[in-house]
């Protein structure tokens, strides 16, 4: 029987339980839920071309992501630097994963290479701030993580020490995603050149106080944590080619002196870094990233916001410390003020427009006026005009007419005389 | 060298390595033997001597060819210097290769620089000399490094410092020739040869190789190698090479042997051979392990040896072979004869004389 604590503000007691109640079952819960919603990983690799990027992501992840028909993009040139994604699902054992690559062609390939660094943070910070607008929105269902949330750089294996390129890449990222530095084509250095290597990078790691992503430990072993310290940054061999070797099958690479293994732990640390990638730490790598990575850029930006609200308004007291929310408050205030405002202006305007439109009207009203009297002139001396001419005609017509009269009576006379005349004749 | 023929009263028994001058008195045909200017350390090179024009006949032996043991003997006590120029960015093994071509400590790291690996900000030019003799033949060899070549962020005409330095050494040389008192042996610091370490990507040239060597094969003898070769397998060897060789073909570059300057079909053939095989693939290394019994020079890591001298493995030996023993005194002409008097031309043209030299004396110098 459990019984439940005194105070709920003091510290929660421990009880013994005296059965069965079953909540020893919820991890599986959570296990079956994650399963069916799938999984999430943005990996990047960053580094100069040909240093074996594309073959360690195809060895790490058994899958030809680069293959012959679509070449990695080291093979294509490019003029600056590119920052190019690709998705893949990978299943296994009912796990489903959705892998997505990130790649930097171009990066460290120029001539001149400041600010080669510029697109990646750019890419970085895009995606952070896409996670922090679906956070912010009002239907969050479907959120994806698209948060890079694993950065692999990769150091040509020069044997001296970190490069100048090397430096202020990691410098300006160590801070927005978890950054974690390999040797690239470990195969080229003897074990003791390794080791040398190897300390030399750590030496100029701390000395510019760079983190890069330390594998924590998930079990307390000091033995693994020591071995762990030792072999930062891992040193690895990438190949995707199944060589004979003693009978067995292993991926490696021939060379006419022996094979270098790929899975070999004496030849390079290609398993290391595969275990604490994938085995192990990848659930760990996307919690820092949400909550160490993430929260900084979140905060830097909301800080930022804050300030420029400072800005404007005239209050004297500091606004850094203001909560999101009053800023919130703030804003939409200003927001409702500056719409009054609007509002306003577009009255007087429009009472503006009102008054032109109406004198307008009233001109061409008078215009018009104008023009209808002038007409009714015009038409009435055209009538006058019309009057005259028809007195003028009628006139005529009765002079002709009276012409016509005389005529008749003159030819009546005329006939009647010869009638007489005629009369007279026939008498003869 | 004067070339004052002394009659002999002996007939000098061959000492060179090489094949002993047989006397054809009736017969036309050109007698063998090793020509060409100076020894080396070992001269395998026997191209024939061309046929004069209406072919003498010689009725006894006269002994012209002991020219070439009065050569040799003069050679000797001279000595002869010879400086190459090694560039790359750092990591890229120079300064081991550099050791293991000589056989002997030669790069800055080891004559005493200290342990600093520091990359430093701006290209440098550091020239160490060294005096190495073999078979009672002295040479100073001076190596002439470029820490900082490639290494920062913006590496925009990173090659200037070279350029200017090669073209000092020309200056130098000019002035000491068109001296009035010249001296009886003119110091040459000239840069016979460049060696340019590429990066083993293993896709193609990047664009500062392209860059640097577009720049300087005009000036200087460039001869582009792969460096750290045990990085890639033979196949991806074989297509490296081509690719760069494609690509330095399109871009123009006329590395070392170049092809205008083959004198005759010989010379074209063996350096057709040489071309098709450049750039070589070399690894280089000091250290000495223990591979079926035997000694070797190589590089032991946890799955075999690399054996530098081994022509499976690296082409180091074609490398030396070709640098040390058979185009050393060649190095040496081109950049004399063509690059030196395509400087020199440049500079009389542009300045219509030298005028550094006091007033008085322009009447009586070469111009």
């Amino acid at each position: 029987m459990i019984e439940r604590p005194e105070s709920a503000v003091a510290s929660i007691a421990q009880r013994n339980l005296e059965g069965y109640v079953g909540f020893a079952n919820l991890p599986n819960q959570v296990y079956r839920k994650s399963v069916k919603r799938g999984f999430e990983f943005t990996l990047m690799v960053v580094g100069e071309s040909g240093l074996g990027k594309s073959t360690l992501i195809n060895s790490l992840f058994l899958t030809d992501l680069y293959s012959k028909d679509y070449p990695g993009p080291s093979l294509r040139i490019k003029k600056t630097v590119q920052v190019e994604q690709s998705k893949v699902l990978v299943k296994e054992g009912g796990v489903q994963l959705t892998l997505t690559i990130v790649d930097t062609p171009g990066f460290g390939d120029a001539v001149d290479n400041s600010n080669c660094w510029q697109p990646v943070i750019n890419y970085i910070d895009s995606k952070c701030e896409d996670f922090l607008n679906a956070e912010s929105r009002v239907n969050r269902r479907l959120m994806p993580d698209n948060r890079v949330h694993c950065c692999l750089y990769f150091i040509a294996p020069s044997g001296h020490g970190l490069k100048p390129l090397d430096v202020e890449f990691m410098k300006r990222l160590h801070d927005k995603v978890n950054v974690i530095p390999l040797i690239a084509k470990a195969d080229t250095l003897t074990p003791e050149e390794c080791q040398l290597f190897k300390k030399q990078i750590m030496k100029e790691i701390q000395e510019h106080k760079i983190q890069i992503y330390e594998f924590p430990d998930t079990e307390d072993d000091e033995d693994s944590k020591l071995i762990r310290k030792i072999k930062m940054p891992l040193a690895v061999v990438g190949s995707n080619v199944v060589i004979e070797v003693n009978g067995k099958k292993v991926r490696g690479r021939q060379y006419p002196w022996g094979v270098a293994e790929v899975e070999n732990g004496e030849h390079c640390d290609f398993t290391v870094l595969r275990n604490m990638l994938i085995r192990t730490h990848m659930q760990d790598l996307k919690d820092v990233t949400n909550n160490v990575h993430y929260e900084n850029y979140r905060s830097r930006k909301l800080a930022a916001v804050t300030c420029n609200g400072g800005v404007d308004t005239s209050k004297t007291k500091n606004q850094m410390t203001r909560s999101p929310l009053a800023q919130m408050e703030e804003e939409r205030r200003e927001h409702v003020m500056k719409m009054k405002k609007m509002e306003t202006e577009m009255e007087q305007v429009f009472e503006m427009k009102v008054k032109e439109k109406k004198q307008k009207l009233k001109d061409s009203e008078a215009e018009l006026e104008r023009r209808h009297e002038q007409m009714k002139k015009n038409l009435e001396a055209q009538y006058k005009e019309l009057e005259e001419k028809k007195r003028h005609h009628e006139e005529e017509k009765s002079n002709w007419e009276a012409q016509q009269r005389i005529l008749e009576q003159q030819k009546l006379e005329a006939s009647k005389t010869m009638e007489k005349n005629k009369k007279k004749g026939k008498i003869f | 060298m004067s070339e004052s023929i002394v009659p002999p009263e002996v007939r000098p028994k061959p000492a060179v390595p090489a094949k002993p001058p047989h006397v054809a008195a009736p017969s036309p045909t050109a007698p063998h033997g090793p020509s060409g200017l100076g020894g080396g350390v070992g001269v395998d090179r026997v191209p024939g001597l061309g046929h004069s024009g209406s072919g003498s006949t010689l009725l006894g032996y006269i002994g012209i060819d002991t020219i070439i043991e009065q050569m040799r003997k003069k050679t000797m006590k001279a000595g002869f210097d010879f400086n190459i120029m090694i560039v790359g960015h750092s990591g890229l093994g120079k300064s081991t290769l550099v050791n293991t071509l000589f056989k002997s400590q030669v790069s800055r790291w080891s004559s005493g620089w200290g342990g600093e690996h520091k990359i430093p900000k701006t290209v440098e030019i550091k020239a160490v000399s060294h005096v190495i003799e073999e078979g009672g033949v002295k040479m100073k060899l001076t190596v002439i490094d470029t820490p900082g070549f490639g290494d920062q962020i913006n590496n925009e005409n990173c090659w200037d410092p070279i350029s200017k330095y090669i073209n000092e050494q020309y200056e130098k040389f000019l002035k000491e020739e068109v001296n009035i008192a010249r001296k009886k042996r003119i110091p040459d610091t000239r840069v016979h040869c460049c060696l340019y370490f590429i990066s083993p990507t293993g896709h193609s040239l990047r664009q500062l190789d392209i860059e640097f060597m577009k720049h300087l094969s005009r000036v200087v003898n460039i001869i582009p190698v792969i460096a750290k070769s045990d990085t890639m397998t033979p196949d991806e060897k074989n297509e490296f090479k081509h690719r760069v060789r494609k690509e330095l073909e399109t871009y123009g570059i006329e590395y070392y042997p170049q092809n205008e300057f083959d004198d005759d079909m010989e010379d074209k053939n063996e350096n057709d051979k040489i071309r098709e095989a450049m750039p070589f693939a070399v690894v280089g290394s000091d250290k000495e392990f223990q591979v079926n019994g035997k000694r070797v020079l190589g590089r032991k890591t946890a799955w075999g040896v690399v054996e530098v001298e081994n022509p499976n493995h690296c082409e180091f030996a074609l490398l030396r072979d070709f640098l040390i023993r058979s185009h050393l005194q060649d190095l040496k002409e081109v950049t004399h004869n063509i690059h030196y008097e395509t400087y020199r031309a440049r500079r009389l043209n542009d300045n219509g004389g030298l005028h550094p030299i006091s007033a008085n004396n322009t009447q009586d110098s070469n111009l």
